[in-house]
């Protein structure tokens, strides 16, 4: 191993002078505490590296030690259910409530398997070769790098984790062995044998983004709003309830207390799907606001380095990133250290690039075995004073395919979620529109395509209101603000601390949205059958629609696809006494 | 331990804070410096970057009268520490821990880091205890919890002041009268002398005197220990809660005095200026002030955090105010024009916000309908404010019935639930927020239930 001494020292930043080759992105041990760097400049016989940890005490002379490696993660079996921080160290493991510089005492976990291959079976890159049997079942893969017959195993049963469980020899004569784990270096995507293109959205169970804006699976959504429009609480209740296998959810400069509330909520929640605590199926990655800001920047890399592990599985895995801003203003302040010469904002030059590296990392693939899985990304972005012509905003808005702007005014409101209908966009709208057939409503183009409409004419509308009076208008347009009301009172808003509501199933939301045009249908013929627009506001059955998402529970489907009757009923009458009194 | 070293004409160099050495002993990343010169008091600072032959020292107070011959620097091998113990609580300390009341300095019990280490989030409890300060603002529609950092928003000349010594003196769980250990931590940075000596005064008014530490870093003194003030008062802080096991608040006022003088350090250290010329790492910076509060498992203390901040212009997209926003749990916003109509305390109800209020409050914590009471008094505040400016235009006559019941709404609101004179227990509180829904049409009530209105508000009457 290359040693070298540092020579210049100051914040997250060191300069040494090396004595042996280096390559740059190898990872450093430095000092006695072997805290964990990256080289990031290499001139001459000087490098530069960047530290992940507190580097109170360094001094020049002090020896840093090259690991021969990238910077780089173990994947495998002890993943699920954990908190890490942003280096992939576990944090539950640690006896001190604050966190001490320095690389922690490795200890071993033991993890019950069954062979899922036998002596002499030829194995390919990436295939399963074993699987764990609890508390969740997981696939052990043979690493990307590896291959060939197998030519020794284990008896199957319990193993600690760093066991060499199976030995390959490749055509070249290699043997590999294989443990549980393995490791990859964090900024390199894990190779796949093919990316596939769009089939089916990420059912989300809310309501504004499956029905409006939906995301793909593979797909990437940026998450920008000001603080305060609840990015945090629609990201949590994203990782509770979307139809993901596996959630991987990291928390990148934001506050130590949301992790305590993920780490205390997740395993009192159950996976609708599976039954089993929600827990099980999260990776947490916590690398809060203070803790070093170099670690904050690797954490992403990190976190999809996780979720693409998973994808290689088989699996559907949504990565939520919280907040990709923090990791953009990491990048800023290393750059800034390093006194590269600043671009817009301050933000160095390749800003962009990373961004489009990150997001370019979610797909859904061909595994090299041929298994399918996904990667969704869903992105926070914390722009500052929530103007969304920053930089960050601004560069991600070109690589990724959703968009769902956060809005300041709907928050303080209290309307959740604060998604602007009219600021948001869905890029893979047609190509969902198929998966909607299949699963039974041959509509949602057509009715999605309405309410967005209806939308669009509240604005519209609300500004000439604005002027003339609500009253003054044409009765035709009060009904379309009635019902504009209606859509966003009783479909859009959702709350994500009521039982019945935080999540709707994609049937509900056929059945919701139904019977709230079918509520807009009848308003209009009403309108011009000529009964006046205040008898429609008077409506007592209002008052139940505004309030659909509570009345309605997943259980109550069926009373609420009666519900179009009971409006038929309401309106019949209605316009019976109208004709009457006309 | 090493020793600490003496060095003596090894300065080089002297700009604005920053002291050029040359490096003739061994020293580490942020160690603690004393500089001495003549007879005067040895000035703290810290080593700032470090190469083989050179070290910067970045001196924590003035640097006026430094010469290049004769200053001397003592080098401690550790960095800049504070040592707590029993006994801090009663006593008023300056910026860097020293005692300025006159007394014997604090016997220390340990000595911390005053930077801390950043609490592990595995080992965070969730904040849940709901804190009642007497406030219906916040207890009822912005809901203070223990281990939060929930700053105020505030404006040159609004009284913060007063709500912070109000909140302070009547922070107390619900249902207990003080037969748990609290303690009060006030951070006073860059505040005039008159104001460090309201609080002072508030405190002892309430008897809550000999609960109370105080860090002074006045507004005459220099800018530098605007850093230090909040950092040795957290450093006690987090004794007080997570060693000694008591439930403290820290008041941190005024921090947009503390990122003025990051402002002022940065520029002195030729860095490259983010937005408004704050540094680009002010973000963290005030992270890693604010995250210093929380719960831990496993031990009694919980450390609340409520930092004062002044919005420069009034301004809450300034720098300042949306870095905060970021990282707290959320934020008290007081207003100009509600005070200027003598409402007290002027909160602006809208743009506050708790976050964790809703693990605190509802079924098994305060009231079970409380939830769906702020909610509503959100939406129906925020209708009221979109009908006045409509109002404005063209009048109130020109409204329809239920825009002007609203209307109405808004006017109640303000002059009976958020103005008080007087602290209000939560059940007070709440019951005021039910009676101002009191005349708004029940059929636009759309976050109560039937049940709730038929709970709270009867049958619907005329308006």
């Amino acid at each position: 191993m290359s040693e070298a001494r540092i020579t210049w020292v100051g914040g997250p930043v060191l300069k040494a002078c090396a004595t042996g080759p280096f390559s740059i992105f190898e990872a450093l041990a430095v000092g006695e505490r072997r805290l964990l760097g990256e080289v990031i400049q290499l001139r001459g016989d000087e490098l530069v590296a960047q530290v992940y940890e507190d580097t109170t005490g360094l001094e020049p002379g002090v020896t840093v030690v090259g690991l021969e490696r990238p910077l780089s993660v173990t994947l495998g079996p002890n993943l699920l259910g954990g908190i890490f921080d942003g280096l992939l160290r576990p944090l539950s493991r640690a006896t001190d409530f604050q966190i001490q510089p320095g690389a922690t005492e490795r200890s071993f976990a033991r993890h019950r398997l069954e062979f899922a291959v036998r002596n002499g079976d030829v194995l390919s890159a990436g295939a399963v070769f074993a699987r764990t049997v609890a508390p969740r079942p997981q696939s052990l893969l043979v690493p990307p790098w590896a291959s060939g017959r197998v030519a020794a195993l284990v008896e199957p049963g319990e193993h600690r984790d760093d066991e060499t469980l199976l030995v390959l020899v490749d055509d070249t004569g290699r043997r590999h062995e294989l443990t549980m784990q393995h490791d990859w270096p964090v900024r390199r995507s894990r190779p796949v044998r093919e990316r596939l293109g769009v089939n089916a959205p990420m059912i989300t169970g809310q309501r504004i983004l499956d029905t409006l804006f939906p995301v793909a699976r593979g797909g990437r959504a940026a998450l920008p709003g000001g603080f305060g429009t609840g990015k945090t609480v629609l990201q949590e209740a994203l990782a509770k309830w979307c139809d993901a296998d596996v959630i991987v959810y990291v928390g990148c400069g934001e506050r130590g207390n949301e992790m305590a509330e993920v780490l205390d909520e997740f395993p009192q929640l159950e996976d609708p799907r599976t039954g089993r605590p929600l827990a099980e199926r999260t990776v947490i990655i916590a690398n809060t606001s203070n803790m070093p800001v170099a670690a904050r920047e690797a954490s992403i890399y990190t976190a999809i380095t996780v979720a693409e592990y998973f994808r290689d599985q088989g699996l559907n895995v949504a990565l939520m990133a919280d907040s990709t801003s923090r990791w953009a203003e990491a990048l800023r302040e290393v750059s800034g250290r390093l006194g590269e010469l600043p671009g817009e904002a301050g933000y160095p030059a390749y800003l962009s690039s990373r961004l489009a590296e990150f997001y370019e990392r979610a797909a859904r693939v061909t595994s090299l075995a041929g298994a399918e899985g996904s990667v969704t990304i869903i992105g926070a972005i914390s722009p500052p004073s929530g103007d969304f012509s920053e930089p960050v905003t601004l560069h991600t808005k070109r690589y990724v395919r959703c968009f769902w702007a956060l809005d300041r005014q709907r928050a303080q409101a209290r309307f959740y979620p604060a998604i602007h209908p009219l600021q948001s966009y869905g890029s893979d709208v047609q190509e969902l529109a198929d998966w909607w057939k299949r699963s039974g409503n041959p509509d949602w183009l057509v009715q999605r395509q309405r309410v967005l409409e209806l939308l669009e004419a509240q604005a519209h509308l609300e500004r000439m209101a604005r002027i003339v009076g609500r009253d003054a208008l044409p009765a035709q347009q009060q009904v379309r603000l009635l019902c504009a009301d209606l859509v966003n009172e009783g479909f859009l808003r959702q709350s994500s601390f009521s039982k019945v509501d935080r999540f709707c199933s994609p049937a509900r939301q056929v059945a919701m949205l139904s019977v709230l045009l079918h509520f807009a249908d009848r308003a209009d013929a009403a309108v011009a059958a000529g009964v006046p627009p205040a008898r429609l506001a008077a409506m007592p059955m209002l008052r139940q629609l505004q309030r659909l998402g509570e009345e309605f529970s997943e259980d109550d489907l069926l009373r609420l696809r009666q519900l179009p009757r009971q409006i038929d009923y309401e309106f019949d009458q209605l316009q019976t006494v109208a004709s009457h009194a006309g | 331990m090493q020793a600490d070293l003496l060095l003596e004409n090894a300065v080089t160099r002297i700009e604005g804070p920053l002291l050029f050495a040359r490096r003739e002993a061994r020293v580490g990343l942020n160690a603690a410096v004393e500089v001495l010169a003549g007879n005067g008091p040895p000035r703290l600072g810290r080593v700032a970057a470090l190469d083989e032959t050179s070290m910067v020292i970045e001196v924590l107070e003035s640097t006026a009268g430094l010469a290049l011959r004769g200053t001397r620097i003592r080098l401690h091998p550790e960095p800049l520490l504070f040592g707590v113990g029993p006994h801090l609580l009663g006593r008023v300390f300056d910026s860097v821990g020293r005692p300025l009341d006159g007394g014997p300095p604090v016997a220390a019990r340990s000595r911390r880091r005053i930077e801390g280490l950043a609490i592990n989030p595995a080992w965070r409890a969730l904040p849940r205890d709901f804190i009642e300060t007497g406030i219906a603002t916040i207890d009822v529609m912005n809901s203070l919890v223990r281990g939060q950092k929930l700053p105020l928003f505030s404006a040159g000349g609004l009284p913060h002041d007063r709500l912070a010594a109000e909140i302070a003196q009547r922070a107390r769980l619900r249902g207990t009268q003080g037969e748990e250990s609290f303690a009060v931590v006030f951070a006073g940075i860059g505040v005039p002398h008159d104001t460090a000596e309201q609080f002072r005064l508030a405190m002892e008014s309430s008897g809550a005197l000999g609960h109370t530490a105080m860090f002074l870093n006045l507004a005459d003194e220099p800018g530098m220990q605007r850093l230090l003030a909040p950092r040795y008062a957290l450093t006690a802080a987090e004794y007080l809660a997570f060693e000694e096991g008591r439930h403290v608040l820290v008041i941190l006022t005024d921090m947009t005095n503390y990122c003025e003088a990051l402002r002022e350090v940065s520029a002195s250290h030729g860095e490259i200026p983010g937005r408004k010329g704050y540094p680009g790492y002010m973000y963290s910076d005030l992270a890693s002030l604010y995250e210093r509060a929380g719960c831990i498992r496993g031990r009694p203390g919980t450390l609340t955090q409520l930092p004062i901040l002044t919005m420069p212009g009034d301004d809450i997209g300034h720098p300042i105010p949306d870095l905060t926003g970021y990282i707290t749990e959320g934020q008290i916003v007081l207003d100009r024009e509600l005070d200027r109509r003598g409402i007290y305390p002027p909160v602006r109800v809208l743009p506050s916000l708790s976050r964790l209020m809703d693990a605190g409050i509802g079924e098994g914590f305060t009231d079970p309908d409380h939830p769906a009471l702020a909610h509503q008094l959100f939406a129906a505040y925020a209708r009221a404010l979109r009908v006045r400016v409509l109002a404005s235009v063209m009048g109130e006559q020109g409204l329809p019935e239920s825009d002007r019941r609203f209307l109405a709404f808004g006017e109640r609101f303000e002059r009976q639930f958020v103005h008080q004179a007087n602290a209000r227990t939560l059940e007070e509180s709440l019951e005021t927020g039910w009676a101002a829904l009191q005349g708004l049409p029940h059929s636009e009530l759309t976050r109560l239930s039937n049940a709730q209105i038929g709970r709270h508000l009867g049958a619907e009457g005329h308006a």
